[in-house]
């Protein structure tokens, strides 16, 4: 083992080991009350004190997949005994299922526009990254910095004209809309991104490739591709958490048959007052994803924030 | 770029006899790899832009399509300028800018510095500090509002435990006082591993021989902090202030789930003002020419601040 004045002691690594973890436990207290308010029941959500221990119950879920109607106590026991577990925890609340709730549609939604998107950006971005680390680009650098730049302008500065021509164009309320509005924005990180990647690919493998008899495209997705394939991947992650989480243009120019998660989620009202942990259970269902995601990823993911944020 | 080989066997060779043996010149795939991206940031960023610029100079209404549309010169301009509700709008995004950059600045430096002490499990822990940053701010936002509920709410619990205070005598998001903290709290937490994560580049990219010399040379650790330490990390620090304060007055989603803009409008930054005269009160005109007078603040500020950027670099 070799010593190095500049490490750090032991009992350095232990207080700020300790520092560290404490504000990374006070940190998960907020998500970890999302996952567990959505297995209260409603009266367990709301009780003072916030309870801590409490009997777990899949009301939540059930109440974000349905809707139910009241009925009459009378008209409760003269129905068939329930079918499966969503109908007994509903009939305990002296309702019954009406029909499936607009979740599952707007999940899906999120589904398709946020692949949909992150597909369009990557295959854009990675030819238009190649171009410009390879060709020859007249004002390459003025156009490099306008791709960038389009990312400063805020969302709602836009918002106006892109509302009223997608009124024109009906694309407003569509997937292909909004698949197209969250490609706009976000080819220019990925072209940045996908750039430097592709950068430190060495030009002599297609170069061999070229004089092999390829052409620039069997040399491009041949040999350029699969080396820039981690790079392409890890920039891919970036795209799809920030269609999969985007709220402003979503609320604006959406409001049924395209209409994402965020939006939705806190549209979701129980009887008499909101059903909190219905909407935990959509926070859930939407969040965890992107969190095990982001744990199972940490290498690339990490990299890629500060890669992305140093280099411009 | 011209000077590799196969640019220069390519260059020897007449055009049409390149194009039969590689398909396409290169000069062709170029603008056929570039083209589609320009041609999309124009039709979805810089046409919209231009079209608001032109909005910005008539009196159109976006609900009222029939009404006909005049050109007015600067007079919503004008107009603006003298409003006391966009002054005070930007006076609560200046108050939720400078405290949400003064806390995530100070907390995600000193976590940097902390993880830098390369303890064991360091990576793990910082992912997990990493998490609420890859979230949706508007879903996180919503559920915030829960956890500051004034009876029943986490939050105010925790600050009742350790306070003693009476759990409803305080409403963190319906008092005037205390909604501008509110929001800061939540983007505190939700953006310091932004900040944190470019200083530990920054902490990172700095050479240990530099320490080595200075413990040969006896500087104080103290010392070797604020002229090693800080200087080094300086450059990358002012990056992250740079990425944060974009977007941060850019903010809305989660703010908007949060409070609203309320109580009152205390919380009502320039985005939600601009979205309420946009498409609530659908003053299509006047409310472009405020996008107009943000995005130039955004722009002219962003520049000015790279530019100090640059000299701390250079030195």
């Amino acid at each position: 083992m070799s010593y190095s004045i500049t490490e750090p002691s032991n009992g350095q690594k232990w207080i700020a080991g300790t520092l560290v973890i404490l504000y990374a436990v006070i940190t998960m207290i907020p998500l970890l009350w999302i996952m567990m308010t959505s297995f209260k029941t409603p009266p367990d959500s709301i009780s003072y004190p916030p309870k801590v221990f409490y009997e777990p119950s899949l009301e939540g879920y059930v109440n974000l997949f349905t809707t139910r109607t009241r009925v009459s106590p009378e008209k409760l026991a003269s129905l068939p005994p329930p079918a499966n577990f969503a109908e007994e925890i509903v009939r305990n609340r002296d309702m019954v299922i009406a029909g499936p709730s607009k979740f599952g549609g707007r999940f899906l939604n999120s589904v398709i526009i946020g692949f949909g998107s992150t597909f369009l950006s990557i295959f854009l971005g990675t030819l238009a990254a190649y171009a410009f680390s390879r060709f020859k680009i007249p004002l390459a650098d003025d156009l490099l910095f306008f791709i960038l730049s389009t990312r400063m302008m805020p969302p709602i500065a836009v918002a106006i004209p892109i509302f009223l021509m997608y009124r024109k164009l009906g694309l407003s309320d569509t997937h292909l809309g909004m698949i197209l509005l969250y490609t706009a924005v976000n080819i220019s990180l990925a072209v940045w991104l996908l750039k430097g990647f592709i950068d430190e690919i060495p030009r002599e493998y297609e170069e061999a490739a070229l004089i092999d008899g390829y052409t620039r495209f069997q040399a491009f997705y041949k040999v350029v591709l699969p080396q820039a394939a981690t790079g392409i991947a890890s920039t891919a992650i970036f795209c799809l958490i920030f269609a999969w989480n985007e709220y402003a243009f979503a609320v604006l120019l959406t409001s049924g048959t395209a209409q994402t998660a965020p939006p939705f989620i806190p549209t979701i009202i129980g009887v008499g007052g909101l059903d909190w942990p219905a909407i935990a259970a959509g926070a859930t269902l939407f969040l965890l994803p992107v969190m095990i995601f982001t744990v199972m990823l940490r290498k690339h993911l990490l990299r890629g924030i500060t890669f992305g944020a140093v280099r411009k | 770029m011209s000077d590799s080989t196969a640019d220069k066997l390519a260059q020897k060779t007449p055009r049409r006899v390149a194009r039969k043996i590689k398909g396409l010149s290169d000069r062709a795939i170029a603008w056929l790899f570039v083209g589609p991206t320009i041609f999309l940031l124009l039709a979805v960023n810089i046409f919209p832009l231009l079209w608001t610029i032109n909005l910005s100079f008539t009196n159109f209404k976006a609900n009222r399509i029939n009404r006909e549309v005049k050109y007015i010169g600067l007079r919503n301009y004008e107009r603006i300028l003298g409003d006391s509700d966009i002054w005070l709008s930007m006076q609560a995004t200046a108050h939720f800018l400078f405290w949400t950059l003064f806390f995530q600045v100070l907390i995600g430096f000193a976590l940097a510095w902390l993880i830098n002490r390369k303890f064991r499990g360091n990576d793990l822990w910082t992912t997990i500090i990493v998490l609420p940053m890859m979230l949706s701010p508007a879903v996180v936002g919503n559920f915030w509002t829960f956890l500051y509920q004034p009876q029943i709410g986490l939050f105010n619990y925790i600050i009742t435990f350790f306070t003693g205070a009476d759990p409803s005598s305080f409403e963190m998001l319906g008092s005037v006082d205390l909604a501008p903290w509110a929001i800061v709290i939540v983007d505190t937490w939700m953006w310091t591993p932004f900040v944190m994560l470019i200083c530990l580049a920054g902490l990172r990219s700095i050479p240990d021989y530099i320490y080595e010399a200075a413990e040969i040379d006896r500087a104080s650790k103290l010392r070797q902090f604020f002229t090693i330490t800080i200087p080094m990390v300086l450059p990358f620090l002012m990056l992250a202030i740079l990425f944060r304060g974009i977007e941060n007055f850019k903010m809305f989603d989660l703010v908007v789930q949060l409070t609203g803009g309320g109580p009152g409008s205390i919380t009502e930054m320039a985005s939600i003002n601009l979205k309420r005269e946009a498409f609530e009160k659908w003053r299509t005109g006047y409310s472009s020419a405020f996008a107009i007078i943000l995005f130039v603040t955004v722009f002219g500020l962003a520049s000015i601040y790279v530019k100090a950027l640059n000299k701390v670099k250079e030195r």
